[in-house]
């Protein structure tokens, strides 16, 4: 198993519902995000383009995070899913140095916290709490080696792009352009 | 005689709230997840309906072992939301847990030659306000007061004004929103568009959006049903001087100069006549005028719309073909908020008019026909016959608007020599005129003429400054309200019951109406104590209970026909003079206006000004949630937005603090940050609106951002029906600004 | 005109508007480990070649120091974490891929050791030393004995531990700026001159001065070599990397970097020494406090700007 997520670029409208959620969801304090928005505008007035991707931990098959982690407080859980263990992690930060997406934060708690794909929910079936609440339903979850999963299907008729693929992590975050 | 009001700050009260804020909000964020969460299934669970903004959609809010709210999701049931709430819908716990919130009842009061507010049980406070309103009514009579309201508890207040006397009931929503729209639609189809709008957008194959930012407007139904059609594979042509969200999924997007949106439609018109691209069966069965339409429309070409929209004639016809192909499918959206520029009707008329030709009220992929379950009232005793009202203060005016206005009885409240009774006492629930009504000058003037203004309201707002009683509100989630019945594609109830105790001395509504009644010697209009036993009675009568709604939150009927789209052939009767869908208006001729719309120039800003535009932010609504902690963590203040041609020439940084200052020589109270950016165009400026708040009690926004209608005090009313167009307003810049300390 | 912004969110000040995780712990935690190594490295060094008494302030006085700024160091890595109950974890795990735990070993072996050698000096400079337990005069004579073998032992944790304090940084090919194979060495050379430079200031010996300012200025050349060598390569790379360059080429960092970490920590500190050498009279504290501040603001710089730079998508 290996989970990913997909996320359309021409659907999303950068409305951060995806952000609320996951912090009423995760009780992430105030001040902190596990996810995040993006918006990218190009071109002069009026030839423009613009991208709205709504980000979050990548998921990395190659992540530097786990690698980085002293204590193996951040590891790879099941169907690739990187978490960390709150009482393994000592809040040395290197792992949050190490993540080219800036996508962990220093939960004030101390640990190292960020997006979970919400494995409480998607262990007993649920999607991920920021995928069923997007208003415009861009984000898409499933398996990847399941073929006929949500994101499977969607990858394989839509163009998608990954972020810095040249850091060569392998993200697990799709983005369909 | 009027008495002086001067504005007091809320925090004029010094009382230690304000303190409290940190350790709370901390507190509140500490828990980690997998101690709190539990199993969710098994979590507690209570219906909801949204009061973050007027879509109100049905939710559930869950509480944690601790019993305190975690979130709130969508009804799956539900046809306003599908499950999915939009951002501000799931940040509405911050609502609750906003520790800035009113916390108990307040009185004006002097004190050492000061005015301050002091802190008042409900009974001293509400027999404070019977005892003022009597008088009132004694002297001036009932119909001299005003109910001011945008939310669910208008109904309560309203109920009590008019057993006390008077119809003056009045929302923002109308005459500062989309009365334009109902005006120009009643005038055309004999029928508005109501909210939630009856659009079928989710089958439209094309959709043409007019400055209606769907996406930063995140009405939730509209936006999922948007991206929907664009899953199917619908075509979005939208027109905006700005590069909105939604035109960047454009298939079209038209950069139009602002203010001349009228000749783009009259050039449509005249191409969708032109090239016989109408719906011709539809024309001619159902619509009245078309020949003079024509004839009205004729040299209204592209080429002529070209030199006054800037928009290529060659982009004008393509549009318009794409517009011609997908008919009847195809949707002119009648946008919302649409008092822009004073000739708002007839602009929303020639959006009427354009989809009239295109087929598509009626039709699916266009406009639907709504039907919404009737809750039965319980039986009341009959209200006085008021002597006046408002509609008295503008003799032979207005007299298409089907709603109070709520400028109009601001304006009528400031007494002038003909008027022989003006306003004397306004209970405003719900809304912050304050930032809500353009010209903020005339709304002072108002508010400083009145004897008594009571305000209902859940935060330390504008307006509550004003008061001379404040009476702190629960929040929605605290709280049971009438259920949810709104026009729709299956008539639809949804309930709202308390999650939670309300915090703090704060009370519902409906509670605070019927003590107030008592008080009023209107009890009998109140009969039941609670809202409950009112809502049981209701719901049994509907074939429910209250217990069942408690557990499944919203129900669904059935149509009562099966009449959606109309039907193939069907023979309709329009609820307009003619029977038919009126192009050429016979209600507005009668009225002295023109029965088709016709453009004329607005003012253009002068050279070193640009004309002040403004909208939404998708996590935000107006000025209610720029306070609420979880939402200001998305955003907390807003950005004037300008093109970097502009910035270049005035030598501007993007984040640097700058004064707007008005064409009326009006300075923004707060300096805003600049954000430079392409998607505007150069001859005008973009903000958010609901930001610049100067109320220090609300501790995250006070400062942030600038507000908009401070620079709005030039208004164009609409003669047809007396909406308020804000968007004739010009703003330079002033460079010498400096950071706001809270 | 391109624009770029994060519409929600990321409010989080660790992160944005620049990553700040790590604040002065980190770089002072890295000085102290490069500087001790060096120490180690040159004590152990004459130890073998016999220049004990040639170079007293070098092998004695200088492993006395150690254990104090090693633990300094640590100290300073306890106060960067922020679930510091936990701080255990770091020894119940051992994590090759690690540099931070790998730092975290090395420092568990390498403290021991710069104990030891402090013991073994300890009678030099407080001649009525006693041991409080027997077995730890045997313990002595036991080192004693074999003193070459843990110079050379000591050797090889030393230029571990002073590598490992470039390569800390330079394992994350997230940042830009550390990502460049010259950071190890860089900091092994930088740490060694520091450590020359704190000798210089130990010692009481002119020829042991003269000697150590020779090596400094060695070691000087050999870090602006490596620091050339290290824009050059940025330069030469991804775009990512340029812009990473351009912080210290222009950018923010450019001042500080050049005039205080080069100038005034590198090319001033081998001007002196160089007249040093060739006997014109300064006092020979300047150059090092100067070599020692620069070292240390080398890291800091590093660190942060290191945080500053990131990928661009
Ligand atoms: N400048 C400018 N003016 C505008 C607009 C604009 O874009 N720019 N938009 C116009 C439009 S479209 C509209 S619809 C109107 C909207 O205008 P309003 O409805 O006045 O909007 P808000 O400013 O959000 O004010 C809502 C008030 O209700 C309070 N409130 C929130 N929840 C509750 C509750 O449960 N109970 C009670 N009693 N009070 C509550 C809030 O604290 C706040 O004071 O504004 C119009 N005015
Ligand atoms: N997130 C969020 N959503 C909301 C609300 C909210 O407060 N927050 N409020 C709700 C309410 S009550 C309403 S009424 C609606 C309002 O939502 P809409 O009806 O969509 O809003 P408008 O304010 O009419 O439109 C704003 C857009 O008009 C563009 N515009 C400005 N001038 C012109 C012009 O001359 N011509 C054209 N073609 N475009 C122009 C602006 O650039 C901007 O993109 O939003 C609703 N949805
Ligand atoms: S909720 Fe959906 S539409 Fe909104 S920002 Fe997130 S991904 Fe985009
Ligand atoms: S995105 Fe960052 S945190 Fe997530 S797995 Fe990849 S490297 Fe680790
Ligand atoms: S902060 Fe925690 S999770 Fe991150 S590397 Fe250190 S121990 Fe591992
Ligand atoms: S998957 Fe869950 S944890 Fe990750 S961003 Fe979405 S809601 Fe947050
Ligand atoms: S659209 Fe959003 S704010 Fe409005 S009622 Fe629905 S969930 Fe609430
Ligand atoms: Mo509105």
């Amino acid at each position: 198993m290996r989970y990913a997520m997909a996320i359309d670029t021409k659907k999303c409208v950068g409305c951060s519902d995806c952000v609320v959620a996951c912090q009423t969801e995760n009780n992430v304090p105030i001040g902190y995000c596990r996810d995040w928005v993006t918006e990218i505008t190009d071109g002069t007035y009026p030839q423009l383009e613009l991208e709205i991707r709504s980000e979050r931990c990548n998921h990395c098959e190659n992540s530097p995070c786990v690698r980085c982690c002293p204590t193996g407080a951040s590891h790879y859980s099941d169907g690739g899913i990187v978490t960390v263990t709150h009482n393994k992690c000592i809040g040395c930060g290197a792992c949050i140095t190490s993540c080219p997406y800036d996508a962990r934060y220093s939960h004030p708690d101390g640990y190292v916290d960020k997006c979970t794909f919400c494995i409480h929910r998607t262990q007993k079936g649920l999607q991920p709490a920021c995928v069923s609440t997007c208003p415009t339903k861009c984000m898409y979850f499933g398996d990847l080696d399941d073929p006929k999963s949500e994101v499977s299907l969607v990858l394989k008729k839509r163009k998608w792009k990954t972020l810095i693929p040249e850091a060569g992590t392998d993200p697990h975050v799709y983005y369909l352009i | 005689m009027a008495k002086r009001r001067d504005f007091i700050k809320v925090s004029a009260l010094g009382l230690g709230g304000a303190t409290l804020g940190i350790p709370l909000i901390s507190s509140l964020a500490k828990t980690t997840l997998e101690e709190t969460r539990g199993d969710y299934q098994s979590m507690k669970r209570t219906p909801t309906y949204c009061e973050v903004c007027f879509w109100k959609c049905a939710g559930w809010v869950y509480k944690n072992d601790e019993g305190k709210i975690w979130k709130i999701t969508g009804n799956d049931e539900d046809q306003h939301c599908n499950g999915r709430f939009c951002p501000r819908g799931t940040g509405g716990v911050g609502m609750y847990n906003d520790e800035d919130r009113l916390k108990t009842p307040l009185i004006r009061s002097e004190k050492d030659g000061q005015q301050t507010f002091r802190e008042a049980s409900w009974d001293e406070a509400l027999s404070y306000i019977a005892k003022k309103l009597k008088v009132i009514a004694e002297e001036h009579g009932p119909e001299c007061t005003a109910l001011f309201t945008h939310g669910s508890g208008g109904k309560y207040f309203g109920n009590l004004l008019k057993a006390f006397g008077s119809t003056n009931i009045t929302a923002p929503s109308y005459a500062q929103c989309r009365g334009p729209r109902e005006v120009g639609f009643i005038a055309t189809f004999g029928e508005g568009v109501e909210s939630p709008e009856r659009t079928d957008i989710r089958d439209a194959r094309c959709l043409v959006l007019i400055g209606s930012h769907l996406g930063e407007n995140m009405h939730n139904g509209q936006v999922q049903e948007m991206s929907d059609a664009l899953d199917k594979g619908a075509n979005i042509i939208t027109v905006d001087p700005r590069y909105s969200t939604v035109a960047s999924k454009s298939k079209f997007w038209l950069p139009i100069k602002p203010a001349t949106d009228l000749a783009l439609l009259l050039a449509w018109i005249h191409v969708i006549i032109d090239e016989g691209l109408y719906d011709q069966d539809y024309v001619k069965k159902y619509t009245f005028g078309f020949e003079y339409l024509k004839e009205h429309v004729k040299n209204m070409t592209p080429e002529w719309a070209y030199g006054i929209t800037t928009i290529k004639p060659e982009i004008i016809r393509e549009t318009a073909r794409e517009m011609g192909h997908a008919s009847p499918s195809v949707i002119v959206h009648p946008g919302r908020h649409v008092t822009w520029y004073g000739d708002d009707t007839q602009r929303l008329r020639a959006v009427a008019i354009l989809n009239a030709l295109l087929g598509s009220w009626g039709r699916r992929g266009g406009f639907y026909r709504p039907e919404t379950a009737s809750v039965p009232s319980y039986p009341h005793p009959p209200y006085p016959e008021p002597k006046r009202n408002w509609r008295d203060a503008f003799p032979g005016q207005y007299q298409l608007a089907d709603l109070a206005l709520a400028s109009g009885i601001c304006d009528a409240t400031i007494p002038t020599v003909t008027r022989d009774c003006s306003f004397k006492a306004w209970i405003v629930n719900g809304t912050n005129l304050i930032e809500t009504l353009p010209n903020q000058k005339n709304t002072l003037e108002a508010i400083k003429s009145l004897e008594l203004l009571v305000v209902v309201d859940t935060m330390p707002m504008e307006i509550t400054g004003w008061a001379d009683v404040i009476l702190p509100e629960c929040t929605y989630l605290e709280r049971y309200d009438l259920v949810r019945t709104s026009p729709h594609r299956k008539p639809q109830i949804a309930l709202r019951m308390p999650a939670v105790e309300p915090k703090n001395n704060t009370k519902p509504a409906y509670w605070i109406a019927r003590e107030l009644s008592k008080k009023m010697g209107l009890a009998d209009h109140f009969p039941h104590e609670k809202l409950e036993d009112l809502l049981d009675w209701q719901l049994k009568q509907m074939g429910s209970s209250l217990e069942e709604m408690k557990k499944i939150g919203v129900k669904t009927f059935d149509r009562e026909y099966d009449d959606l789209f109309f039907l193939p052939d069907e023979d309709i009767e329009f609820f307009t003079n003619t029977g038919k869908i009126e192009l050429y208006s016979s209600a507005l001729e009668a009225e002295g206006f023109d029965p088709m719309p016709k453009y004329t120039p607005h003012e253009e800003p002068q050279e070193g000004y640009y004309r002040l535009i403004y909208g939404r932010a998708p996590m935000h609504t107006f000025s209610r949630t720029s306070n609420n902690p979880n939402l200001t963590d998305l955003m907390d203040e807003n950005k004037v937005w300008i093109n970097p041609k502009v910035a270049k020439e005035w030598g501007l940084e993007n984040d640097q603090l700058i004064h707007l200052l008005n064409q009326d020589g009006i300075r923004s109270k707060f300096p805003i940050k600049v954000r430079i950016t392409e998607r505007i165009r150069w001859d005008s400026v973009y903000m958010v609106h609901g930001f610049g708040h100067d109320q220090r009690k609300m501790s995250r926004c006070y400062g942030k951002g600038a507000s908009d209608t401070n620079l709005i005090s030039r208004v164009h009313i609409d003669p047809v029906m007396g909406g308020t167009g804000m968007r004739g307003n010009f703003v330079t810049f002033q460079l010498d600004a400096e950071e706001v300390k809270s | 005109m391109r624009e770029e912004i994060i519409v929600s969110g990321r409010m989080n000040p660790n992160i944005d508007p620049h990553l700040h995780i790590w604040h002065w712990q980190i770089p002072l935690y890295l000085f102290l480990g490069g500087l001790a190594a060096g120490l180690l490295f040159f004590a152990a060094y004459f130890i073998i070649q016999g220049k004990e008494d040639k170079y007293p302030a070098a092998t004695k006085l200088a492993t006395l120091v150690v254990p104090f700024l090693l633990i300094l160091g640590l100290f300073a890595l306890f106060l960067d974490l922020k679930h510091k109950l936990y701080f255990w974890r770091l020894y119940t795990t051992i994590r090759l891929e690690s540099p931070m735990g790998w730092g975290a070993w090395t420092l568990m072996i390498i403290t021991p050791i710069s104990m030891i050698w402090a013991a073994l000096n300890v009678r030099t400079f407080f001649p009525n030393w006693k041991w409080p337990f027997k077995f730890l005069d045997d313990l002595e004579s036991f080192f004693l004995k074999y003193k070459k073998v843990l110079a050379w032992v000591t050797i090889f944790y030393a230029l571990i531990l002073g590598v490992y304090t470039g390569i800390l940084f330079s394992a994350f090919n997230a940042r830009p700026l550390w990502n460049t194979s010259i950071l190890g060495p860089l900091f092994l050379v930088s740490g060694m001159s520091t450590a020359a430079a704190l000798i210089i200031l130990l010692s009481r010996s002119k020829e042991e001065r003269f000697m150590f300012a020779k090596i400094d200025l060695v070691l000087i050349g050999i870090e602006l070599f490596l620091i050339t060598h290290m824009f050059m390569g940025f330069l030469a790379s991804t775009q990512v990397q340029i812009e990473a360059a351009r912080l210290f080429l222009g950018g923010p960092y450019t001042a500080v970097f050049w005039v205080f970490v080069v100038g005034l920590g590198l090319v001033v500190p081998a001007i002196l020494e160089f007249f040093e050498i060739i006997k014109i009279k300064i006092p020979a504290v300047i150059p090092a406090i100067l070599v020692l501040i620069g070292g240390l603001l080398l890291r800091f710089i590093i660190a942060n700007a290191g945080q500053f730079s990131r990928w661009l998508y």
